[in-house]
C-alpha cells in the first residue's frame, strides 16, 4: 500500500492532509479531535500580539453560494484572526503538540509590520514545541485596514523583509502564506523565497462578496443592514488555487521553492491534482467547516488507492508530477487537430450541444428532424463546449485527428509535427524555423 | 354492528372512519419548496425540448422549470396558464407518463424523468394561493359568444374569448360547473375542492356569465343560440353511456361507473356510500381504473377489473395499472361479460375467455364466474343527444381546422369532437384554439 507519510520542509506528518489556520485551529478542543479523526497536521489559527485581542463582529461572519440541493459551493467570511487571549493559545498548542508528536503542528501569526513585534512573539511560540510558523500575509478584509495581512501580501518588498525578521529569530521553518488578491502571484512568492522563507503556502480567501439581500439592499452576510467585502473560499475557488500553485512551481525563480496547496480542496481528488501541480502538502479549511472532521477518512483512503492504482509508493513520487505539462499557451502545438464526436447510442437527445453550438459557437453540429445530433467536420474548430455542455458524460468527446488526415474544416492535411505560435505565419513576431 | 369489508351486499360505512380521508389523500403530495427547487435543477433546459411538443397545450416547459429553479413560481406559473388556463388540474390529471414525462429526455436515459407535472403543481399552486388571476380583459369588444358545456374545454375556450374581450354566456346542464373535473376525475387526484376552486380563479376573469342547470336541448336550441349570439362553441363532453347488452344487465347493483364515481365526488361523507363487498369494474381505460380503485378505497373486500383484451390493448396507461395493482384490485384481462347472475340483485358475473384473431376477438367457449354484488360498467362513453343538423364523424362532432363544425357560427372541442384523445388537456387545448378561431373569426371579418 502507498505510504502518504509526509515531509515538508523537515514537518513531518503521517498524511499531507493538514487544516489550515481557520476556526478548524482555534482551540484545543477542535484540534485533539481533528487529530483523533486523522488529519495529519494543523496550522493553528493565526495569532496575533500579546495584549487586549482582537474582536469579531457579533453577527453572521460568512456568507455562501449553493447549488440546488444547498450544495455548498463557496464560502466567504468576515472573521478576523483568533480573538481568545495569545496565553491561551500558547498554553494549548503545547499542550496538543506534547499529546500528538507526530502530527505537524504549525503557528499561524500575524503582528505589525515591526521587527519588534515578530521578535517579542518568536520565542513564546518556539517555546511551545511547534514545528513551524505561517505568516498570515492573506486575510483581505479587518487585518488589512490595520496594515497586516494582505496590507502587507500585495507588497512584496514588506514580504521579503517581514520574512527575514523571522528567519533571523527563530530556528522554526518559515512557511509564508501568500493572499490571491494580488496580479501576479509569482511576485510575492519570489519575494518570499528571497527573504529566506522556507515554504510558501497557498492561497488565501479571495475578496468577495457573495450575495446581495435584494429585499434589504445588503451584502450577506449582513450585520445591522450593512455588509462587508469577505475572503471567499471553498470549492469555487478551487481552479484559481490551482493556477496560482502551478504558477509558483514552474516559475525559474521559484521552482523548487515547497508550496502547501490551499483553495478549495474538498475531496482526495482535489489534493492529488494540487499535488500533481507542486504541493508538497495540503491545507483544508472549507471542506472541513463544511461536513466536520471525518470527511478525512474519504482523502485519505482516496488518495492511497489512487496511489496503489497507479502504481505510486510515495508521495514524493506525485508531487510535481503534473508541472512539466503546464505550459504558455504560446507554445501549444498548433498543428494536433481534433474533432467533436458524438456517441449516437449514448446520445439522450436532449439538443444542448446543438444549441450552444448554434447560437454562440461555429454552427458545427446538425440536427435532423427526429432529433439525431451530429457534427459538422467542415465547421467544428473542437472547442469542447459541447463536451462540457452535454449532461452525459463520455457522450460528446474530443477525438485527435492522425497526422496524414485531411482537416475538413481547412481542407489542409494533419501534420505529426510540434510547430506553435512563436514560428506561425500569423505570428508579426514569429521567427521561421530554418 | 357495524359494517365491515365483510358485510355482504352493497352497504355504507365498510372502514373506519379515519381510513376514509386517508384512503382518499392526494395522490401525489405537494412538493415543499425545496423538493421543488431539487427537482427542477434537474431540467437540461433542452433545446427545442421533447416535452413540449408532448404536451397538447404546448407550454413552455423548460422555461417554466427554470423560472421555479430560480425562485419565481409564480411566474412560473404565468407561463404555464398562458398555454391552458387549467394547468393546475392539468398537474394534477395528466397522465404525464404517456406525455411529457415520457417525452422527457431523462426518462429515455435513465427512466426517470424531470417530474413535469408535479412541478406545474408547484408554480400554479403557488399562484392560486395567492389568489392572483394573472390576467386583465382586452377592452370590451361588444361581440357575445354562447360557450355550451362548462368542461375543460368550454371553460378554456370561455376564458380565452373572455380575456380577448368578448362576453361570454357559458351554459351547463348541471348545477355545478367543471365538468368531469368535478364529476368524473378521481377524487384522489384533485383534493380539498380543487376543481370547484379552479373554477371560481378562472372566472375572475371577468365578462363570463355562467348559467348552471342550463342545457341545451331543454329550452335553449342551436337555432336559438346561433341566432343570438356571435358564435357559439359546444364542449358538451360525452354524457351516454354504451350499455353491455348481456342477460341480467338489469338487476340491481348494476350500474354505470361514470354515475357511481359522480356520486363519490359529490358525497359529503364517503363513508356514507354504499359500496359492493365484491366488485367488478367491466372496461380498460382510466374511467375503469378510477371506479375499481375508488371502490377498493370505499372498502370493497375485492375489486376485479375485467378487460376483453390483452393487457396491451388496455387505453390505461401502464401507471395507473399499477395504481391499481397497488391498491389491491385484481385484473382480469380477455375476459367478455357474457351474463350477470342473480336473482333480483347481482351476485356473481359470467365470462367467457377471448383470443384475438385475424377475424377479431373470439370466444374460446371456456366459462368462468367472479362473484359480484356491485357491477360497474366502464365501456365507453357516447354523445348523447348531438343537435341534429350537425355532421357527425365516428358518433362524434366533425371538425376541422381548430373545431369548426359543418355549421357556420359554430365550434365545437373536448370529448364531443372528433379527434384528439379524451383527456382534460386535450380538451383544454381544443377549447382554447377554437376560441382563438373564433376571436380571429369576429374581429377580422373572416366569419365562416
Ligand atoms: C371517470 C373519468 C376519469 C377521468 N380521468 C381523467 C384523468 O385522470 N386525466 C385526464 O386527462 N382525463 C381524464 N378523464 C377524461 C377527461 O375528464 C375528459 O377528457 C374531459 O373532461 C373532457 O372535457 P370536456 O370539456 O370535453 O367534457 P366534460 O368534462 O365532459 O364537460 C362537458 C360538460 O358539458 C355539459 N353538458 C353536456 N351536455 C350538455 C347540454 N346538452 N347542455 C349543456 N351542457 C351540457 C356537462 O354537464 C359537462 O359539464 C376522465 C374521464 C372520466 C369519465
Ligand atoms: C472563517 C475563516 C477564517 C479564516 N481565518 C484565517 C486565519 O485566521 N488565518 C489564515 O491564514 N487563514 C484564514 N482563513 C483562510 C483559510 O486558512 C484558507 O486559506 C482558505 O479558506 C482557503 O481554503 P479552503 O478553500 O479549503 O477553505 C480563514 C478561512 C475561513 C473560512
Ligand atoms: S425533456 Fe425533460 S429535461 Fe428536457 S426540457 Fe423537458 S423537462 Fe427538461
Amino acid at each position: 500500500m502507498a505510504s502518504l507519510s509526509c515531509d515538508f520542509v523537515g514537518i513531518k506528518s503521517p498524511n499531507p492532509f493538514w487544516l489550515a489556520s481557520a476556526p478548524p485551529t482555534d482551540k484545543e478542543y477542535n484540534v485533539r479531535r481533528a487529530f483523533e479523526a486523522g488529519w495529519g497536521g494543523v496550522v493553528w489559527k493565526t495569532l496575533g500580539e500579546h495584549g487586549p485581542p482582537i474582536v469579531n463582529v457579533n453577527g453572521p461572519r460568512y456568507g455562501a453560494i449553493w447549488g440546488a440541493d444547498r450544495r455548498l459551493l463557496g464560502l466567504n467570511n468576515i472573521e478576523l484572526i483568533t480573538d481568545r487571549p495569545l496565553e491561551v493559545n500558547l498554553r494549548e498548542i503545547k499542550a496538543v503538540k506534547r499529546d500528538y508528536p507526530d502530527r505537524a503542528v504549525v503557528v499561524s501569526i500575524m503582528v505589525p509590520c515591526e521587527e519588534a513585534a515578530w521578535k517579542a512573539i518568536l520565542p513564546h511560540v518556539e517555546e511551545t514545541g511547534a514545528d513551524g510558523i505561517e505568516l498570515n500575509f492573506g486575510c483581505p478584509h479587518g487585518m488589512s485596514e490595520r496594515g497586516m495581512g494582505s496590507a502587507v501580501g500585495q507588497v512584496p518588498d514588506y514580504i521579503e523583509m517581514v520574512t527575514r525578521w523571522c528567519k533571523q529569530n527563530t530556528r522554526m521553518p518559515v512557511i509564508v502564506k501568500l493572499t490571491p488578491n494580488i496580479t501576479d502571484i509569482r511576485h510575492p512568492a519570489r519575494a518570499a523565497r528571497k527573504g529566506g522563507a522556507d515554504a510558501v503556502s497557498l492561497i488565501n480567501t479571495i475578496s468577495s462578496i457573495t450575495s446581495v439581500n435584494l429585499d434589504t439592499m445588503s451584502p450577506e452576510p449582513s450585520i445591522d443592514g450593512k455588509g462587508s467585502h469577505g475572503g471567499y473560499c471553498g470549492p469555487a475557488v478551487k481552479p484559481i488555487a490551482l493556477n496560482m500553485v502551478a504558477e509558483i512551481a514552474r516559475d525559474p525563480e521559484t521552482a523548487g521553492l515547497p508550496i502547501s496547496g490551499i483553495g478549495g480542496i474538498t475531496t482526495w481528488r482535489d489534493a492529488a491534482e494540487f499535488l500533481a501541480l507542486g504541493a508538497g502538502c495540503v491545507q483544508v479549511c472549507t471542506a472541513a467547516m463544511t461536513y466536520g472532521f471525518r470527511i478525512i477518512g474519504e482523502m485519505t483512503s482516496g488518495l492511497s488507492a489512487w496511489m496503489d492504482e497507479k502504481g505510486y509508493e510515495s508521495l514524493d513520487q506525485v508531487v510535481g508530477r503534473a508541472t512539466p505539462n503546464v505550459t504558455d499557451w504560446q507554445y501549444l502545438n498548433l498543428n494536433y487537430v481534433a474533432k467533436a464526436v458524438i456517441d449516437q447510442g449514448s446520445c439522450i437527445g436532449c439538443g444542448r450541444c446543438y444549441a450552444v453550438c448554434e447560437d454562440t459557437s461555429h454552427q458545427a453540429i446538425a440536427m435532423s428532424a427526429d432529433r439525431v445530433f451530429s457534427v459538422i467536420d467542415e465547421e467544428c474548430v473542437a472547442c469542447n463546449l459541447c463536451v462540457n455542455v452535454c449532461p452525459v458524460e463520455g457522450c460528446i468527446s474530443m477525438v485527435a485527428m492522425t497526422s496524414g488526415d485531411t482537416d475538413a474544416r481547412t481542407g489542409r492535411t494533419v501534420s505529426g509535427d510540434y510547430a506553435n505560435w512563436t514560428t506561425h505565419p500569423n505570428n508579426p513576431g514569429s521567427c521561421a524555423a530554418e | 354492528m357495524p359494517n365491515s369489508q365483510m358485510t355482504p351486499g352493497i352497504a355504507p360505512g365498510r372502514l373506519p372512519g379515519q381510513l376514509y380521508q386517508e384512503n382518499f389523500s392526494d395522490l401525489h403530495p405537494p412538493y415543499q419548496p425545496h423538493e421543488a427547487a431539487v427537482a427542477a435543477d434537474r431540467c437540461y433546459f433542452c433545446h427545442d425540448a421533447p416535452c413540449v411538443t408532448a404536451c397538447p397545450t404546448e407550454i413552455d416547459i423548460p422555461l417554466f422549470i427554470r423560472q421555479i429553479q430560480t425562485g419565481t413560481p409564480e411566474e412560473a406559473a404565468k407561463t404555464i396558464l398562458t398555454q391552458n388556463i387549467l394547468g393546475g388540474m392539468c398537474a394534477r390529471v395528466c397522465p404525464t407518463e404517456t406525455l411529457c414525462e415520457q417525452a422527457c429526455v431523462r426518462e429515455v436515459a435513465e427512466g426517470k424523468p424531470v417530474e413535469i407535472g408535479r412541478l406545474q403543481r408547484f408554480a400554479t399552486d403557488t399562484l392560486m394561493d395567492a389568489g392572483q388571476h394573472p390576467f386583465a380583459r382586452a377592452p370590451e369588444t361588444g361581440r357575445r359568444v354562447a360557450v355550451v358545456g362548462a368542461g375543460p374545454a368550454g371553460l378554456a375556450c370561455a376564458h380565452r374569448l373572455a380575456l380577448h374581450g368578448h362576453k361570454v354566456d357559458l351554459l351547463d346542464a348541471r348545477p355545478k360547473a367543471g365538468g368531469l373535473n368535478e364529476f368524473g376525475i378521481a377524487a384522489y387526484k384533485t383534493v380539498n375542492h380543487f376543481a370547484e376552486r379552479e373554477v371560481a380563479w378562472l372566472l375572475q376573469i371577468g365578462g363570463i356569465t355562467l348559467h348552471a342547470g342550463r342545457a341545451l336541448g331543454q329550452g335553449a336550441s342551436l337555432d336559438a343560440l346561433r341566432e343570438d349570439y356571435d358564435a357559439v362553441f359546444l364542449g358538451i363532453g360525452l354524457s351516454g353511456v354504451n350499455a353491455l347488452r348481456v342477460e341480467g344487465e338489469d338487476h340491481n347493483g348494476v350500474a354505470n361507473a361514470v354515475e357511481f364515481i359522480a356520486g363519490l365526488r359529490q358525497a359529503e361523507d364517503l363513508s356514507a356510500l354504499p359500496v359492493g363487498r365484491n366488485v367488478v369494474v367491466i372496461g380498460g381505460g382510466m374511467t375503469a381504473i378510477d371506479a375499481a380503485v375508488q371502490s377498493k378505497l370505499l372498502g370493497a373486500q375485492t375489486v376485479t377489473i375485467a378487460y376483453r383484451r390483452g393487457r396491451d390493448r388496455m387505453s390505461a396507461s401502464g401507471f395507473e395499472q399499477d395504481l391499481a395493482a397497488s391498491k389491491g384490485v385484481r385484473i382480469v384481462t380477455n375476459a367478455r361479460p357474457v351474463r350477470v347472475i342473480g336473482n333480483g340483485a347481482a351476485r356473481e358475473v359470467e365470462f367467457e375467455y377471448t383470443e384475438e384473431t385475424a377475424e377479431g376477438l373470439r370466444g374460446t367457449g371456456e366459462t368462468f364466474h367472479i362473484a359480484a354484488d356491485q357491477v360497474l360498467k366502464a365501456i365507453g362513453q357516447t354523445l348523447d343527444a348531438a343537435p341534429a343538423n350537425l355532421t357527425l364523424e365516428g358518433g362524434k362532432i366533425a371538425i376541422t381546422g381548430a373545431g369548426r363544425t359543418s355549421l357556420p357560427g359554430v365550434w365545437a372541442g373536448g370529448d364531443c369532437a372528433a379527434g384528439g384523445d379524451d383527456l382534460t388537456v386535450t380538451a383544454v387545448a381544443e377549447g382554447r384554439d377554437a376560441a382563438e378561431d373564433i376571436h380571429a373569426a369576429l374581429t377580422g371579418g373572416d366569419r365562416p
